[in-house]
């Protein structure tokens, strides 16, 4: 059973108190963008066994969305983070840095 | 005038705890910037009671305000006063980027009473509900099984539970399954 923190209300939700929503810090590419480029904004997606980012919502909560970043092959959390954010965190890539040595993830390190 | 009704007349049933529908409570939605001097201000005008912290309640149904998230808070007033405490309150936000609105009619209210209370609510909610972790002043939106509901503890063995009107059913049913008095386990 998955646990995140969810960072607007504090509150330790249980998966069953949220909603995925998906992989997080896409970059949208719409009107004047290459069909290459929509196709993979629309279709590409990370898969990794190990460090993954991801967007939740806590819907049976404060109804707010959120970051997280955790692992999908032991499910640890690494942690949470605002919504209004377009990468991950400086405090985040260390707390995932200091677990897993030498993780990428799409373009961060 | 209409004979205005709560969603469940006033449901009651005893078991390992007494369910009880707590007829119509007035409530006013008010989303805008917490920190704010002058919502915090109509707030108070509204129910007498401060912003509370994050996850926390001031008052009670009959005067009081929930904090719902970072930009949102529940106030809750008298049901035949909503109305004109609602236009105090919009009143007192005049010029402010910040929205109330009278909510009362789409919500239902239970009051969950017995010695077994947190055992029935930890049953329908993934809450702990250990005395070291919700008591006094704390205010919870969660689930209650499959739908949405906040609650919120009014003693040591009593909840008071908001949910949708519209599933107002469903959650007394709820609660009355989770209060059959054969299905005690024993823990809280
Ligand atoms: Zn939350």
């Amino acid at each position: 059973m998955l646990i995140l923190k969810c960072p607007y209300c504090g509150v330790d939700a249980e998966e069953t108190e949220l909603a995925a929503g998906g992989e997080a810090h896409l970059k949208r590419f719409g009107p004047g963008s290459s069909d290459d480029e929509f196709h993979d904004y629309l279709f590409m997606r990370e898969n990794p066994k190990g460090v993954h980012f991801e967007r939740w919502r806590h819907a049976n909560g404060c109804g707010k969305w959120f970051h997280a970043a955790r692992c999908t092959q032991t499910l640890e959390v690494f942690g949470t983070y605002s919504a209004q954010v377009t990468e991950p965190p400086q405090e985040i890539r260390d707390a995932i840095t200091a677990k897993r040595p030498g993780w990428t993830w799409r373009e961060f390190e | 005038m209409s004979n205005l009704a709560s969603a469940l007349n006033g449901a009651s049933f005893k078991g390992l705890v007494t369910v009880t529908e707590a007829g119509l409570v007035g409530m006013i939605t008010l989303r805008g910037d917490l920190s704010s001097a002058k919502l915090q201000a109509a707030v108070k005008v509204a129910c007498g009671h401060d912003v509370p912290e994050p996850r926390k309640i001031a008052g009670t149904v009959d005067g009081g305000v929930a904090w719902m998230s970072p930009d949102e808070l529940l106030v809750l007033v008298p049901y035949a006063q909503v109305e004109a405490k609602l236009s105090e309150m919009t009143a007192a936000l005049d010029g402010e980027h910040a929205l109330a609105v009278n909510v009362s009619d789409a919500r239902a209210v239970f009051r969950v009473s017995g010695a077994s209370a947190r055992e029935v609510m930890g049953k329908v909610a993934p809450v702990d509900f250990s005395a070291a972790a919700f008591g006094g002043s704390d205010f919870r939106r969660s689930r209650l099984a499959q739908v949405a509901g906040a609650f919120w503890m009014d003693s040591d063995d009593s909840f008071t539970i908001i949910c949708f009107r519209s599933a107002a059913d469903y959650v007394f049913n709820l609660l009355s399954t989770a209060a059959n008095p054969q299905s005690s386990v024993g823990v809280y």
